[in-house]
């Protein structure tokens, strides 16, 4: 048992009911207790959905507990087959199902001797797999099934196309800004002269799996959702893949220029050097900015990163390379992507943590004491606490971070908005501080009760007045600093001359 | 009158169960607030926390007084041992917050494994020091609100049951608070016993927002009835005292298992009365309680005409409008018999659950109130079939459908106006007060429609081919 408040990754049918609902007309039932069709509310609330969530239960309740499913899931997956008419049906395990042991497969196996949709059991443990990689499995998983059946009736399409064309793989439902990522690789794609063959899974129908083959190579973009069915491709019909996240000037131009030495191998007699010239120069704001006296001012500034794989190994590379800002440390809550991730931060900031613990992540951000923090809705909670601005740059996020604009960070329009983002969130922590070097309005204390920071010295009044006047974004390390020197010489109470003595002694 | 519209009798039916709401280990994000001094512990898996976590919004950041007990693969093989494990953990707990009690909720993880939760906690209570209460709030046998039943059922329990030691030990309490609550705002009037007429005790049971407690409290005191307990009180240290004989009423209609387990295990009197939401339900709450204690109501005639006559505005939107319950949280009868006396239609009346014994009361002036309005006797549908009900809801076409959030959206783009059910459990929606509160819920889709009338967008999405 682990005493858990809050959690970075969803439970692993979180991560299949994405991948299935991503499709078109596929439907995914899940064997699960009422109130666990809980997915269906956020899809409807954080995306904003216009239709119905093509997600039902099959009820597991007290007969089903004591008789077994018997007949339910396998009535269930008939009725609904009988009234959406989906291509695909995807029985969906949850907690309660794999602790139940019922024979699934079988049911599945009954019930697609009836229903006109095939019927698949997601092949997921929960108690093995989190949501990002039940979503990578299952994506495989329809991926397989539908080559695999294509294969036998003869349909596949193998030939590839006369043009140059990719498959975007991982773009899913109820994702960071994938809708906007989406349409920002499509555009690139189109001015790089490559077709698009097919995006998965979001707004891809089933039937068009059968024709993955036929791109010259892949693009997943994301490393939690698409390597593994990037991977059996590549098994089994040796289709290239490129996984260079597109985010960020430099990593933009290395995801093209990997692309153009795929199209080269395979016949096309491509260059984009000057595509990437004119992009990076002109359009893109991101290389002016990082020239720009805004960008010097920010030279040093510390920052902390905390996400997904992804997002966060790319957003570090981006403050310390094109920024030029100080990354005290990354880190990330995919624990099985630990090795990769370290690979791709080395070198751009002083320290990796890999954990799921928000309590540590709350910590270290209270001892680093970054003047910015990038992370996901809970960082920005502790920023709030800490007087700290922060820029949310992963799951897991809020409605707010479902924008209705477009906001992609991919791309070169993707380059643009992740320089307001980061900028946004210096200028506003340096307005505050200048707010507090005039007299501002702000006499909280920065580091408050419960991250960490707790002390047991007390300060008397004087004291406390006196700190209450360090401008916020010091405040924390003073009080620090000088409650480490007073403990060194065992005093209990922080007075004025204490501090005085602090100042003088360690500077604090 | 036409004879078309002679209302009949409610209509009971029953369907497939297979409807949306919320999981009840959701209590407690309103408990821990209510109770100031708890700590729930929901022994679940990640599932449970990743519901907790969403449904609770921003209010998981405030350091919730809530935590899981997260399984992991070695508690579900029974590799480790549950005791030693709760013990780990609630030995934390009471290390990190100390809290009066602590609440185990049971998921349906625990029952599946048959984690003996019940067992437990005396055994780890008399090692801790610490009352452990037992809820068995899962999503194989209860919905949503049902979750507060359980947990209430399990307090009943916990309840001390000889009134004159506890009063001493409450005075020294009360000065103490006193002594904290100094220079604050007076919550509780405190009146001589002789503003109240001679009845025996009634403790209500309920968790309802500290002001509507008050404000209830208030509306008893007025008819010289007095208050002398809350299930929950807002301390766990401040349960109410029951004795055998003493009378309960329900402010609910969730709190079945609450009410059985007051009259068997504590030997109380029942007061059956409707519930009191919506100026009728509870003038008639107050008749009732009068009635069971041979007091004559006092100006009660007025009070209800004066709060109709306030929220006229509104009732003025609605009126002649229909609506559709989806039903996800038992208010439901109580609600559309509020809404059938503002002149409103109702289509249907879904609900998880429907206790005809506990709800009697209610039902009865559902059914008084459908034939005095004239309204046709809409049907009760217990375990609704969402899916037939999204059906039944484009033949009718209501004007206004309350419903879960999974539905809401979707039906919104569909030209179909709702209003979301859940609002209805965290809004003060209790006695003649809060009428209004109520109405302003129901009516702000309404109102809403009226002020984009013009824009022609009622439907948002594009039509289905038809196959």
């Amino acid at each position: 048992m682990k005493l858990a408040y809050w959690m970075y990754a969803a439970p692993a049918h979180i991560g299949t009911l994405r991948v299935a609902t991503s499709f078109k007309n596929v439907h995914a039932i899940m064997h699960a207790p009422i109130g666990d069709d809980y997915f269906n509310v956020m899809r409807s609330m954080l995306s904003r959905e216009r239709d119905f969530t093509p997600v039902t239960t099959s009820v597991v309740d007290r007969h089903v507990l004591s008789r077994g499913s018997q007949e339910k899931v396998v009535d269930n997956i008939t009725r609904k087959d009988a009234e959406e008419h989906p291509d695909l049906i995807v029985l969906t395990p949850t907690c309660t199902s794999s602790i139940l042991q019922e024979d699934l497969a079988n049911f599945v196996q009954r019930a697609s001797l009836e229903a006109k949709a095939d019927v698949l059991l997601a092949d997921v443990n929960h108690y093995r797999f989190n949501e990002m990689q039940a979503a990578d499995r299952t994506l495989q998983q329809i991926v397989q099934f539908y080559i695999e059946k294509a294969r036998k009736k003869g349909n596949l399409v193998t030939e590839k196309t006369a043009q140059p064309s990719v498959n975007i793989i991982g773009i899913s439902t109820l994702a960071f800004h994938n809708n906007h990522d989406c349409t920002e690789l499509k555009k690139l794609m189109g001015e790089l002269g490559i077709t698009v063959n097919a995006i998965i899974p979001e707004g891809a129908n089933v039937d068009e799996l059968r024709s993955l083959p036929q791109a010259w190579f892949n693009l997943a973009p994301y490393r939690e959702l698409g390597p593994m069915t990037t991977d059996y491709l590549a098994a089994e019909f040796g289709m290239p893949c490129v996984d260079i996240t597109p985010m960020g000037v430099v990593e933009t131009a290395r995801c093209i220029r990997k692309i153009q030495t795929i199209l080269t191998a395979g016949g096309a007699d491509v260059n984009y050097e000057d595509f990437i010239n004119e992009q990076t120069i002109h359009v893109s704001q991101a290389a002016w900015f990082s020239r720009s006296i805004d960008c010097q001012n920010l030279t040093g500034k510390k920052a902390v990163v905390y996400g997904d794989a992804t997002h966060a190994a790319a957003i570090t590379k981006i403050l310390t390379r094109e920024m030029g800002i100080h990354v005290v440390w990354a880190g990330t809550f995919c624990k099985p992507d630990e090795e990769w991730f370290r690979k791709e931060v080395e070198g751009y900031c002083d320290e990796v943590i890999i954990s799921d613990d928000h309590g540590l992540i709350g910590d270290r951000i209270a001892n680093s004491e970054p003047s910015a923090i990038f992370g996901t809705q809970m960082e920005r909670h502790v920023g709030k606490r800490l007087n700290i601005p922060t820029g949310v740059i992963s799951a897991p996020i809020h409605v707010q971070n479902f924008p209705i604009g477009y906001k992609p960070f991919l791309g070169y329009e993707g380059t643009n908005q992740v320089v307001d983002l980061i900028y946004n969130s210096f200028t506003l922590g340096m307005e505050d501080h200048l707010l507090e070097i005039f007299g501002g309005h702000d006499t909280k204390e920065v580091i408050t009760k419960g991250i960490s920071a707790d002390s047991d010295l007390g300060w008397n009044k004087e004291a406390q007045a006196e700190l209450n006047k360090v401008p916020g974004f010091v405040r924390g390390k003073v009080k620090r600093n000088t409650e480490k020197f007073a403990r060194d010489r065992g005093q209990t109470t922080i007075t004025l001359e204490v501090m005085y003595a602090a100042k003088e002694a360690v500077g604090a | 009158m036409t004879v078309a519209a002679e209302p009949q009798a409610l209509n009971f039916e029953c369907e497939t169960g297979n409807y949306h709401t919320f999981c009840p280990i959701s209590c407690v994000a309103w408990l821990y607030q209510k109770i100031e001094d708890s700590f729930f512990l929901v022994i679940g898996t990640k599932t449970c926390g990743y519901f907790l976590q969403n449904a609770m919004g921003v209010m998981i950041f405030a350091e919730p007084r809530y935590a899981m007990a997260e399984l992991e693969e070695g508690d579900i093989s029974a590799q480790l041992n549950d005791y030693e494990e709760l013990r780990r953990l609630c030995e934390q707990i009471k290390k990190d917050r100390n809290p009066s009690v602590i609440v185990w909720i049971g998921t349906c993880t625990t029952e599946i494994i048959k984690m003996d939760l019940e067992g437990l906690a005396p055994r780890l209570e008399a090692e801790l020091g610490i009352p452990i209460v037992t809820a068995r709030a899962n999503g194989l046998d209860y919905a949503f609100t049902q979750g507060e039943d359980t947990v209430l059922a399990a307090m009943a329990a916990r309840c001390p049951e000889k009134a004159p030691v506890a009063q001493e030990e409450k005075d020294e309490r009360n000065a103490i608070s006193k002594l904290m609550n100094f220079g604050r705002k007076k919550e509780d009037v405190t009146v001589s016993d002789s503003e109240y007429k001679d009845h025996p005790p009634l403790v209500l049971f309920g968790s309802l927002p500290d002001p509507v407690v008050t404000n209830l409290t208030l509306e008893l005191k007025k008819q010289g009835i007095k208050v002398s307990g809350w299930l929950p009180a807002k301390r766990f240290t401040e349960l109410p005292v029951l004795e055998e004989g003493y009378y309960v009423a329900g402010v609910n209609p969730f709190l079945s298992r609450t009410a059985t387990t007051l009259m068997r295990r504590r030997k109380c009197k029942l007061i059956g009365a409707p519930f009191p939401i919506g100026p009728d339900g509870t003038r008639a709450w107050i008749e009732k309680i009068c009635s069971v204690f041979n007091i004559e109501p006092q100006g009660l005639d007025e009070r209800e005409a004066q709060i109709w006559e306030g929220v006229e505005e509104y009732v003025k939107l609605i009126r002649g409008k229909s609506v559709f319950f989806m039903g996800d949280n038992l208010l439901e009868v109580s609600m559309a018999r509020f809404l059938i006396r503002c002149g409103m239609t109702v289509q249907e009346i879904g609900i998880p659950y429907m206790d005809k014994r506990y709800q009697a009361a209610e039902l009865a002036l559902l059914e008084k109130t459908c034939r005095e309005m004239n309204s046709p006797m809409p049907t009760i549908m217990e375990k609704p079939d969402n899916y037939n009900q999204l059906q039944r809801i484009y033949a009718q076409k209501p004007d206004l459908v309350i419903t879960g959030m999974a539905h809401a959206n979707p039906l919104e783009a569909r030209g179909i106006t709702t209003k979301w059910s859940v609002e209805f459990t965290f809004a003060q929606m209790h006695g003649f007060t809060n009428s209004r509160d109520i109405l302003e819920l129901v009516t702000r889709p309404l109102r809403r429609n009226e002020n984009l009338k013009d824009l022609g967008w009622e439907k948002l999405v594009r039509d289905e081919a038809i196959v």
